[in-house]
C-alpha cells in the first residue's frame, strides 16, 4: 500500500504568535507548529526525544546559521524546522510534517499506510 | 618487568610526583603504591584557609589518579623502613616491598616547648583535620552564653600565622598575633617593609605584638590565659601554634639515613638520598643541606625524579630555586622575591617608602659597573602591582633606572620587556616562551593555558601576566553573547538603553544578524524588562520568552509546571496557609516547602495556570517570579520580636526588602537574607545581598551564593542605618543589572570585575564614577513601575488565551501526564521515552 498524505485542518493563521510554537492534537499525535519571521508555518513532532516530556512547541524559535529551528526547553537541544534533525546531535530527530495554508487556514500534512518508498 | 614504587606521603608533592610520572611512563615501567598518612586524598595545602572561607574538601583536592598502575592507601601512615629488604610497615601492621621508595612526608608543625601548649583549646594549622578542630572550637566558643568577643592568640606572625589569624577572623573570633621576631614576616620583609605591613595590618583590626613570645598557657575558667615573655596575659578562647615547621624526617632518621643538620632528609642534586634506591621531595628533604617550605621546589624535585627513576639525568640546584612570594594578607598585598635582603656580596638597595599612600617597595641590584644594573629581587608591601612583571627580570639587566621602576607613575614594565626565558609562573617552572608556545598552539584563554602548561593553577598570582601574555599575542577573547550579536549582554544594555530600542527586532536589524537563538533572546527579553517595557508578555516581547517565563511557572520533567506565590521574608498568615492549601488540594497539586522559606505547588498543566493564579490573587498574592532571572527571596531569621538574642527586625527588612525588588529582571537570579544577630539563622552571608543586624544597624554583605560553587559573600559597608543600607543595596542591584553578563551572578561578576570588591565599593558607596543618582533613579522607577505579572495576565485575554496545551483542543490535557501517588501527593509518572526516529 503506497502511503497517503491526510491534510489535519488545525487553526487559523492569526492563532499561531510570529517566532512562538503552538502544540497541536491530530488523533493521538502531537504536533508542535511554528510561524516563523519569514511567515513560513513549519510542523515537528511536539515530543522533546531528550526528555520524552511534550514541550517541543514551547521551545525558542530562531535560527542557527540561518537554519530556522527551535530550543528544547527542557535540555535545549535545538531541531531543524527544516526536517527535524536535531542540530546538537545528527543521530536524532522529530517527525516532520508538511504544512499548507488553505483559505487561511493551517493544515498540516500526516502519512498513513506504509511506506514502500521513499517520498 | 614492571617495578614497583613506593611513595610515603600523599601531600602535594606526592600527587604531583605520581601525575607526572604516569605521565611520561608511557610503558607502563612502574606499579605506584602511594601510602598516606592522612585520611583525606591529596589536597592543595597552599589554599588551605579558604576551608574557613566556603571551599569544600572536595574542591580543595587534587583530583585522584585514576589509573590502574597506582593504588592509593589512606589512613594509614608507614611506621619503619627496613632499608635492607626493601620494606615498609605501616602502623596497621602491612609490609610493602619496593623497587624504589620516595619520601614525601612533608612537615609538621613545630609548636615551641611552651607549658601548657597540649591543653585542650590549643592547635596547629596545617591540615583538613586541624582546620576542622579549629573550626568546632571557633564554634562551641562563640555559641558560649556570655558577653565580649571571643579571641584567639595566633603564635607566630609569619606567612601561615598571619594566615591562621585571618582565619580566626572569618570564624568570628578576634585574633592577636604574637611574634619573636621584631616584625611581621620577617623572612619576606625588612624592617621598613615592617613597618608598614604592621600599620597595614592593625588598621585591619589585626592585634599585633612583636618581639615577645609566649612564655606559658593556662586554663582560666573556660578559657586559656596566654602568658607573653614580656609579662602580660592574654585572654584567649583559642590558641593556634603556627611559628614555623620542622621536616618530617623521622621515618629517614630511624632506618639510618642521614638527615641535614637542621632537619630533613638528606638529598643530592638528583633528590637521591645516601641509599640509591631512596628518593625524598617536597618539604622534608634537604636538598645540599637546606629544607624548603614552599610547593615549587617541591613541584620541581618531583619532576627530577620523575626523570630519574625513567633513567633520564635531571638535576637541580638550590641555586636555582625559586623562593619568591606574593600574597594578600588581611587584604594587604605583600611580595618579596630573589635576594630580597640584599645579601649578596656588594649587592645595593633602591627603596620607595610612601607611608601615606600606604606603599613600600624596594629593588635589590648589583652595583653597576658599566651598563645597567641587575635586579637580584626585591620587596613590596601594600602594592605589589609590580611584582609580576618585576620578577621575572631577576638576573637580568633592568631595562630602566631602578627608581623610576618603583616610583608611583614611574615606567611601567609590560610582558613584552620579558626575554623568553623569563619564568611567569613560579609554582609551576613555566617561562613566558613555554606559554607563547601554547598561546600559538591554539590556548586561547586562561583555562586553556591552565590545562597545557600548568601555569597558573596553583597560587595564582601569575594569572593577570597570562591575560596579558594573551592580549599581546593578539589573541581576541570573544565576548559575543551567540552568533547573532558580537556584543556582550552589557553592551547590549548600553546600546538598547541609549538608543531607545523597544523591540528585539529592531535591535536585530539593526545590531545583530540571523533572527536569534535561545541564548541572546531571554537576554535581551531580561534587558527590555529591567528597562521598564512593561509586561514581559506584551506583543513581540512574549515571543523571546523562555518558556518558563512564558508561561509564569517552573517547566518540570513531564512537562507540567510549578506555582510559586511570593511569600515576603517567609512570613505568611495562616488564612495564607489554607488558601495555598485549598487551591492545592482542589487542583491535585503537589505541594513542598521550598529552600527559599515558600511553597512551591507542583504539576499544574498549562491551561489549569489562570484558574489557579486566579484563586491564588483573590487570597492576596502575587507571582513569586520563581521563574524568571529577578528577585527571588529574601529569607529572614524571626528576629527581635520573637529572639531572645535578635538585635534588630529582621522580618521587617526582609519583607520591605522583597516587595523593594520584586520583579526587578536581572542578569542571574538574585537572592537575599536578612539575619536578626551574628548567629545569622537566615544564611544572609550565601546570599547575592545579605544583611546582618549589629547593635547599630545592618552590615552589607555582597556576592554570596549556593550552587555549584558555594561561596561566602563578602562585607562591603559595616553598622549602616536603614536608608542608607537600602540606598547602597538599590546601587549594588542596578551597577549589577547594567554591567554584568548573561547568565553571571553577583560572585562572579564581582570577580570579573577590574579591581573586585574595592572598585565595586569605590562605585557603589563613594560614588567614584558619578553614576549612583541615575543607579537610584532607576531603581526608584522600577519600584514605582511594579505590578504583578499574574495579576496582568488575568485581566487580559489575548495573553489568557495562550495558556492552552493544544491550539485545536483548547480543553484538551496533554494525554502524556500522568500521576501516581506517593506518600499521600501525587507525583508524575515518568514519561516514556518514546522511540527516536534515526
Ligand atoms: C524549588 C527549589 C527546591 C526546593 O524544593 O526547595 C529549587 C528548584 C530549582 N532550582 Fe534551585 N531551588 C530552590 C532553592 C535553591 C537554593 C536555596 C535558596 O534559595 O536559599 C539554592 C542555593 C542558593 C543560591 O541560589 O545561591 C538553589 C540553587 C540553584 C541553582 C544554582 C545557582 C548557582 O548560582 O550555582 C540552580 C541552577 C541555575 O539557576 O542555573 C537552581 C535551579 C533550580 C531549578 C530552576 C532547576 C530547573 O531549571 O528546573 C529548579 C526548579 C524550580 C521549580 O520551581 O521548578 N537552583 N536553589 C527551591 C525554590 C526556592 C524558592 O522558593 O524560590
Ligand atoms: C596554611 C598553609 C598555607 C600555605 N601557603 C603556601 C603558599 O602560599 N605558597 C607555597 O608555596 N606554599 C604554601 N604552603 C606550604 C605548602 O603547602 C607545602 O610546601 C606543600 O604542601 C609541601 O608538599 P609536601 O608534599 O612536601 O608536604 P605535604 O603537603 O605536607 O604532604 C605530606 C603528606 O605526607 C603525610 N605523611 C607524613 N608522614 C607520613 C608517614 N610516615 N606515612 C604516610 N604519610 C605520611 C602527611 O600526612 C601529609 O599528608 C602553605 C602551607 C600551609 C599549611
Ligand atoms: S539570627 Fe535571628 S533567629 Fe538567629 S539568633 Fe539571631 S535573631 Fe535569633
Ligand atoms: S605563580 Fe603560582 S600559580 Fe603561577
Amino acid at each position: 500500500m503506497r502511503p497517503t498524505l491526510v491534510w489535519h485542518p488545525v487553526c487559523p493563521l492569526e492563532r499561531l504568535q510570529p517566532e512562538r510554537g503552538a502544540a497541536a492534537l491530530l488523533g493521538d499525535r502531537q504536533v508542535a507548529l511554528f510561524h516563523t519571521h519569514d511567515g513560513t508555518v513549519h510542523a515537528i513532532g511536539n515530543i522533546d526525544p531528550f526528555s520524552g516530556a511534550a514541550v517541543l512547541s514551547r521551545g525558542i524559535v530562531g535560527d542557527r546559521g540561518g537554519v530556522p529551528m527551535v530550543a528544547s526547553p527542557v535540555y535545549k537541544q535545538a531541531f531543524s524546522l527544516l526536517d527535524g534533525r536535531c542540530l546538537d546531535d545528527p543521530d536524532t530527530a522529530v517527525p516532520w510534517y508538511p504544512v499548507r495554508i488553505s483559505d487561511g487556514r493551517v493544515e498540516v500534512g500526516v502519512r498513513v499506510g506504509i511506506p514502500v518508498t521513499a517520498s | 618487568m614492571t617495578r614497583h614504587l613506593v611513595v610515603v606521603g600523599h601531600g602535594m608533592v606526592g600527587h604531583r610526583l605520581v601525575e607526572s610520572l604516569r605521565a611520561r611512563d608511557t610503558t607502563g615501567d612502574w606499579r605506584i603504591t602511594v601510602l598516606g598518612e592522612e585520611a583525606h586524598p591529596a589536597y592543595d595545602r597552599v589554599a588551605l584557609s579558604s576551608y574557613v572561607d566556603g571551599k569544600t574538601a572536595e574542591e580543595l583536592a587534587l583530583g585522584g589518579h585514576d589509573d590502574e598502575l597506582v593504588q592509593v592507601r589512606l589512613g594509614d601512615p608507614v611506621v619503619a623502613l627496613d632499608r635492607d629488604i626493601r620494606r615498609v610497615t605501616t602502623a596497621s601492621g602491612s609490609t610493602l616491598r619496593y623497587d624504589a621508595l620516595v619520601l614525601a612526608t612533608g612537615s609538621t608543625p613545630f609548636v615551641p616547648p611552651v607549658p601548657g601548649r597540649d591543653l585542650p583549646g590549643c592547635f596547629v594549622y596545617r591540615t583538613l583535620d586541624d582546620l576542622d578542630a579549629i573550626k568546632a572550637a571557633a564554634a562551641a566558643t562563640i555559641a558560649r552564653p556570655g558577653p565580649g568577643r571571643r579571641s584567639a592568640v595566633v603564635v607566630g606572625g609569619g606567612l601561615l600565622g598571619l594566615e591562621a589569624a585571618r582565619a580566626m577572623r572569618l570564624l568570628g573570633l578576634s585574633p592577636q598575633v604574637v611574634e619573636i621576631a621584631p616584625r611581621l614576616l620577617p623572612v619576606q620583609v625588612d624592617e621598613g617593609g615592617g613597618v608598614l605591613l604592621r600599620t597595614l595590618v592593625e588598621a585591619q583590626g589585626l592585634a599585633v605584638r612583636c618581639g615577645v613570645s609566649v612564655a606559658g598557657i593556662e586554663r582560666d575558667g573556660d578559657r586559656l590565659l596566654a602568658r607573653l615573655s614580656d609579662g602580660v596575659e592574654l585572654d584567649a578562647d583559642l590558641v593556634v601554634f603556627s611559628a614555623g615547621i620542622r621536616a618530617a624526617d623521622a621515618l629517614a632518621r630511624a632506618s639510618g639515613l642521614p638527615v641535614g643538620e637542621r632537619g630533613g632528609v638528606l638529598v643530592d642534586q638528583r633528590c637521591r638520598t645516601a641509599d640509591e634506591n631512596v628518593w625524598a621531595v617536597g618539604e622534608c628533604a634537604a636538598l645540599e643541606g637546606r629544607t624548603y617550605g614552599l610547593v615549587a621546589p617541591g613541584y620541581a624535585m618531583a619532576e627530577v625524579v620523575t626523570d630519574r627513576l625513567l633513567g633520564g639525568a635531571a638535576t637541580m640546584a638550590a641555586a636555582e630555586l625559586d623562593m619568591s612570594t606574593r600574597l594578600k594578607l588581611l587584604g594587604v598585598d605583600v611580595a618579596s622575591f630573589g635576594d630580597a635582603h640584599a645579601s649578596t656580596e656588594g649587592a645595593l638597595e633602591v627603596v620607595v617608602d610612601d607611608p601615606v599612600a600606604g606603599s613600600y617597595a624596594k629593588l635589590v641590584v648589583s652595583r653597576p659597573g658599566t651598563g645597567a644594573p641587575t635586579l637580584l629581587g626585591g620587596i613590596f608591601v601594600g602594592d605589589a602591582s609590580k611584582y609580576a612583571a618585576l620578577r621575572p627580570l631577576v638576573g637580568s639587566p633592568l631595562p630602566a633606572d631602578p627608581v623610576a621602576m618603583i616610583a608611583p607613575g614611574g615606567v611601567e614594565l609590560g610582558a613584552d620587556a620579558l626575554p623568553d626565558a623569563a619564568q611567569i609562573c613560579s609554582c609551576n617552572a613555566v617561562t613566558k616562551g613555554a606559554i607563547r608556545t601554547a598561546i600559538a598552539a591554539g590556548a586561547h584563554d586562561v583555562p586553556a593555558i591552565k590545562a597545557c602548561t600548568r601555569a597558573g593553577t596553583s597560587c595564582g598570582s601569575c594569572v593577570p601576566m597570562l591575560k596579558t601574555l594573551l592580549t599581546q599575542s593578539g589573541v581576541e577573547v570573544s565576548k559575543a553573547l551567540c552568533e547573532h550579536f558580537a556584543h556582550s549582554r552589557a553592551e547590549l544594555f548600553e546600546i538598547i538603553a541609549g538608543a531607545g530600542i523597544r523591540t528585539f527586532s529592531e535591535l536585530v536589524e539593526r545590531h545583530g544578524t540571523g533572527r536569534g537563538c535561545d541564548v541572546c533572546k531571554p537576554a535581551v527579553a531580561s534587558i527590555l524588562a529591567s528597562l521598564g517595557t512593561g509586561h514581559v508578555l506584551a506583543g513581540e516581547q512574549a515571543a523571546l520568552q523562555d518558556t518558563n517565563d512564558h508561561f509564569l511557572a517552573n517547566l518540570q520533567r513531564n512537562g507540567t509546571y510549578s506555582v510559586v506565590p511570593r511569600i515576603p521574608g517567609g512570613e505568611v498568615t495562616p488564612a495564607g496557609l489554607i488558601a495555598i492549601g485549598e487551591v492545592a488540594r482542589d487542583f491535585g497539586l503537589y505541594t513542598k516547602i521550598t529552600g527559599g522559606q515558600r511553597i512551591d505547588l507542583f504539576g499544574a498543566r498549562v491551561e489549569q495556570l489562570p484558574a489557579i493564579w486566579k484563586r491564588l490573587v483573590d487570597a492576596g498574592f502575587e507571582s513569586g517570579h520563581a521563574y524568571g532571572k529577578a528577585l527571588r527571596t529574601v529569607k529572614s531569621c524571626v528576629g527581635t520580636t520573637w529572639c531572645r538574642y535578635g538585635v534588630q527586625d529582621s522580618v521587617g527588612l526582609a519583607i520591605a526588602l522583597e516587595l523593594r525588588y520584586r520583579g526587578l529582571r536581572s542578569p542571574h537570579k538574585i537572592k537575599s537574607g536578612v539575619s536578626g544577630c551574628a548567629r545569622e539563622c537566615a544564611e544572609a552571608r550565601s546570599k547575592d545581598f545579605g544583611v546582618i543586624a549589629t547593635e547599630n544597624g545592618w552590615n552589607l554583605y555582597v556576592g554570596g551564593n549556593g550552587g555549584f560553587t558555594p561561596r561566602h559573600a563578602d562585607l562591603l559597608v559595616t553598622d549602616v542605618d536603614t536608608e542608607t543600607l537600602v540606598r547602597i543595596i538599590d546601587r549594588f542591584l542596578m551597577f549589577y543589572v547594567r554591567t554584568a553578563d548573561r547568565l553571571q551572578r553577583t560572585a562572579a561578576w564581582i570577580e570579573a570585575i577590574d579591581g573586585g570588591l574595592d572598585h565595586l565599593r569605590a562605585v557603589i558607596v563613594e560614588d567614584s564614577l558619578g553614576i549612583c543618582a541615575d543607579l537610584e533613579a532607576a531603581m526608584a522607577a522600577h519600584v514605582a513601575g511594579y505590578s504583578d505579572e499574574w495579576a496582568g495576565v488575568l485581566a487580559d485575554e489575548e495573553k489568557l488565551a495562550r495558556f492552552v496545551s493544544f491550539v485545536n483542543a483548547p480543553d484538551a490535557p496533554d494525554p502524556t501526564v500522568s500521576f501516581v501517588s506517593e506518600r499521600g501527593q501525587p507525583v508524575p509518572v515518568p514519561v516514556g521515552m518514546p522511540e527516536l526516529v534515526r
